[in-house]
Formats: structure tokens, C-alpha cells, sequence
């Protein structure tokens, strides 16, 4: 569904990106995890096409990116920070989404607004939410509208146990109606109940992308945090 | 794209600014009018103020706005959209909202006072002024990441087009006084809107005279028809050019 072939950025003298190549076919949920700046959410943003690679090509069904626009329909992204104009209301930005989307109310997901209590405070301004309550208006707009793909950009740092638990329960469900979910996260203990693949990446290099079932066998771990600091530690 | 129009209408008429500065011109273009018992001289006072005031409000305003808005542009860039779009609407949001305000701000006063062919010359010029330099502002934020290089290089630029380019201008005709430079100065003109804008309004109003030879010159040139279409595409080229080569850039920016 969606292939980076041989892609490569640089930001100024840092190599974010060093020919990286990586398949992602539908159904599949794959972890992407690497110590801090090895070049995931860049990876992510150029699938999204918000930076723009310096070689290679990403296609997404077949198409290359770069000069289409509309296969954003078909993705739902969750960033690591979101950013919305603050003097907007959640209910404004929701909205407006809606608006820029032209969909239709029949065809929305509203579920994680209803299980977040996002309704009750939907005349909050943005400027005045807690890291917590904008990280689920993010998740909230990446599920709104059913997208085939999700990409979710440490989706549960900054939510609370309880919320946490609620992303994950509707990520396996839209996982089981199978979407490609693409999830980076530093907390692999939670990933083991979601997760069929693992891409692990470091200094912009993809070292490997094995399904879990593999990796277990491989190392004889069940747990995905040891197996992981397994194959580190071998390297 | 009229969707993300609206959305960036709505946000700048929430921040009061653009109000403020449209009551600020109204003021000032009421008070002048009424100061002057010649409605023709009041136009002549305007003009100085408004070629000082509309592009430096134009330019911070825009400038600071794209800054502001990244949040915004991030979020609409990962949404179904062309970047082409986004950054289009944006354009047309804040140079709408500019002529708007100039439009209300001075042009009504200026209709209401001295409806002459002066007047809407004043009219014209002032409403391409804002437009052009919200797509000079544009092209500074969209070169510069840094937001303080960024709203730096539009006061510099600001600077340059009202105070410096004239300088220059001055002091090559001073040291080759003894060359025949008049045409080489109507060609000057059309690297500064500002003093474009200032020329063919002051030929409109038979004060060309005090400007000398040179202003024989200009009149000559910029009082044929074909002057006058001449320069209004070179105004024309300064809101497209720059456009232009912010959208190009654009395109390409990492978010």
C-alpha cells in the first residue's frame, strides 16, 4: 500500500533519512521504533508529504506522491505534537476539518470524541488545552474519518491510563477491520498487543523489518521490549 | 480553496488588527480632508501618509500572520489538499482583507471627499500597494524560517522601498549630474512600487511641474496612455513575481 523506495533527506548536514526502503501492505500494524532523532517522524512526514524527500520516491496504491494530493483522504495522521490554530474552539477545528474534508456526517467515526469526553468541552479554546487534551483531539481527527491507513506518531505519550486504554482498544479494532496502522512509540510494552511487524530504524537506516513472529523466534522472547534490547545488545 | 479563503477571513477578522488599522486610515483620511479647505491639496497629504503607512502595515502584518498561522499551514498540508491551495488561499485571504481595509480605511474618504480621476488613481494605487506587499511579506516568511529574521528582513525591505531607494536615487543622479539620466530614471521607477505609485498620482495632479525636468520627463512618459498601462503592468508584475517565487518555494518547504 505504501512504498518508500530508496529514500533519502538531509537537513542541512544531518543525514535524517539515508536510503531508506520499507513496504507497508493493508492489514498490517507495524511498530516503527529507534532511539530518539533516527529519522521516524521524518519518515512519517514524508509519506504524509510534508517534507519533501531530496531522492527517491514514496507511492502510495501505486501512485507517487509527489504529484498527487488526494491519497491524503485515505490517511488519518496523529503527530507527535499537534499543532492547531490556538484561537480556535475544538468544536471550530473539528469542524473546519469536516468543512475541508467535504464528508458527510453518515460516513464519520465519532467514537473516540463520545469515549474521550471531548463533546462536553467542545467550546474550549485551543490555547488553553493540556498536552493530554490536545493529544486526544489529535487522535480524535486521525479516526474521524475512517481513513484506510492510520499513522499514529506516539499516539498514547502525554494521555492518562484510562484515555491510553481507549486509543488502544480502537486501534485493535480498526486493525481487525483491516486498515494499515503504522505506530511509532518509545514505550514497546504496550505495542505487544497490537503489533504484526516491527520496523527498527537507527541514524536514518532501516537495521531490520521482521514480523513479530519472527523476531520471537529469533531471539526466544515473547516480549517485544526484550526481544528488542536483544537484538541491540548483539549489535 | 474559497473553503480555506473563509477559514483565513474569519481568523484575521478575530484578531482585531486589520479593524484597528481600517479606523486608523478612516481617521486620518476624515481629519485631512477636513484640515485642508482644498480638497485637492488634502489628497496631496494623504498620499505621503498612506505611501508610508499602507505598505509597512501590509508587510509586518502579513509577515507576522504567515509566522502565526504554522500550525495552521502544518495542519493543512497533511490534510487532502494542494499545497498550491493552501498557500493561494492564504495569499488572497490577507490581500483581500488589506485592499479591504484600505477600501473602507481610505477609499471611501477618498470618494466622498474628491471623486476626481485623481482619486481613483489614489484609489488604484493605494489598493495594488497593499496586495504587492503582502506578496513581498509572504516571499520574506516563506524564505526565512527564523520568525525574527523573517519579520527583520520586511522591515529592512520596508525601509528600502520608502527611505533608501530614493537615497540611491539621489545620489546617482547627484554624481553623474553631468550625464543626460532622465530616461534611465523612468526605467529606476519600476524597481520601487512605492515611488511608481507616488509618480503617477503627483502627475495626475498637476504639481509635475515642481519636479523639473525630469518630472517633463515622467510626465511625458507616464501621462501617454501607454505609460500609464506600462506602469500599472509593472505593479501588476510586483504582486505576481513575488507571488510567484513564494509559492514555488513553498512547494518545497519541509513543515
Amino acid at each position: 500500500m505504501i512504498i518508500a523506495s530508496n529514500v533519502s533527506k538531509k537537513f542541512g548536514k544531518l543525514k535524517a533519512l539515508d536510503d531508506v526502503s520499507v513496504t507497508c501492505l493493508k492489514g498490517e500494524c507495524i511498530a516503527l521504533i529507534g532511539p530518539n532523532g533516527c529519522g521516524k517522524t521524518t519518515l512519517i512526514k514524508s509519506t504524509l508529504g510534508m517534507v519533501v524527500c531530496d531522492s527517491g520516491f514514496i507511492t502510495f496504491n501505486g501512485n507517487n506522491i509527489r504529484h498527487d494530493w488526494k491519497y491524503r483522504a485515505r490517511i488519518g495522521y496523529m503527530p507527535q505534537i499537534g499543532r492547531y490554530p490556538e484561537n480556535m474552539t475544538i468544536g471550530q477545528v473539528l469542524d473546519m476539518m469536516k468543512d475541508i474534508r467535504g464528508c458527510k456526517n453518515e460516513n464519520l467515526d465519532e467514537e473516540l470524541i463520545s469515549q474521550f469526553g471531548l463533546q462536553d468541552i467542545l467550546k474550549k479554546r485551543m490555547s488553553t488545552l493540556s498536552g493530554g487534551t490536545r493529544q486526544k483531539v489529535s487522535a480524535a481527527l486521525a479516526f474521524l474519518f475512517n481513513p484506510e491507513v492510520l499513522i499514529l506518531d506516539e499516539p498514547t505519550a502525554g494521555l492518562d491510563p484510562v484515555s491510553s486504554e481507549i486509543l488502544k482498544a480502537k486501534i485493535i479494532t480498526e486493525k481487525n477491520k483491516g486498515k494499515l496502522v503504522l505506530i511509532t512509540s518509545h514505550i514497546l510494552s504496550e505495542l505487544d498487543d497490537l503489533i504484526s511487524q516491527v520496523i527498527y530504524m537507527q541514524d536514518g537506516r532501516i537495521c531490520f523489518h521482521k514480523s513479530i513472529a519472527n523476531l520471537q523466534q529469533e531471539t526466544g522472547e515473547a516480549k517485544l521490549s526484550k526481544a528488542i534490547a536483544q537484538v541491540m545488545l548483539k549489535r | 480553496m474559497k473553503k480555506i479563503i473563509k477559514y483565513v477571513i474569519i481568523d484575521i477578522l478575530r484578531n482585531k488588527i486589520v479593524l484597528a488599522y481600517t479606523v486608523f486610515l478612516l481617521l486620518i483620511s476624515i481629519t485631512i480632508f477636513n484640515l485642508e479647505d482644498n480638497s485637492a491639496k488634502g489628497l496631496l497629504s494623504l498620499l505621503n501618509i498612506i505611501l508610508i503607512i499602507v505598505p509597512l502595515v501590509s508587510m509586518l502584518f502579513s509577515a507576522i500572520y504567515v509566522y502565526n498561522s504554522s500550525e495552521f499551514l502544518e495542519l493543512l498540508v497533511s490534510q487532502p489538499l494542494k499545497r498550491r491551495t493552501i498557500w493561494l488561499s492564504l495569499f488572497f485571504g490577507l490581500s483581500a482583507s488589506m485592499a479591504f481595509a484600505f477600501f473602507i480605511g481610505a477609499g471611501i474618504p477618498i470618494l466622498l471627499y474628491e471623486a476626481t480621476e485623481t482619486g481613483f488613481m489614489m484609489l488604484g494605487t493605494g489598493l495594488l500597494l497593499s496586495v504587492i506587499f503582502v506578496a513581498i511579506a509572504m516571499l520574506a516568511a516563506v524564505m526565512a524560517r527564523d520568525k525574527a529574521k523573517g519579520i527583520g528582513v520586511v522591515i529592512l525591505l520596508w525601509l528600502y522601498f520608502s527611505i533608501i531607494f530614493d537615497g540611491l536615487i539621489l545620489f546617482v543622479l547627484f554624481q553623474f549630474a553631468d550625464y543626460p539620466l532622465e530616461k534611465i530614471m523612468v526605467g529606476a521607477v519600476a524597481f520601487n512600487p512605492i515611488d511608481l505609485s507616488r509618480i503617477l498620482i503627483l502627475l495626475k495632479m498637476d504639481v509635475s511641474a515642481l519636479m523639473g525636468y525630469t518630472g517633463a520627463i515622467f510626465k511625458d512618459f507616464f501621462g501617454a496612455q501607454t505609460g500609464l498601462i506600462i506602469s500599472f503592468t509593472v505593479l501588476i508584475t510586483w504582486v505576481v513575481i513575488p507571488a510567484w517565487l513564494s509559492l514555488r518555494k513553498f512547494n518545497h518547504k519541509d513543515l
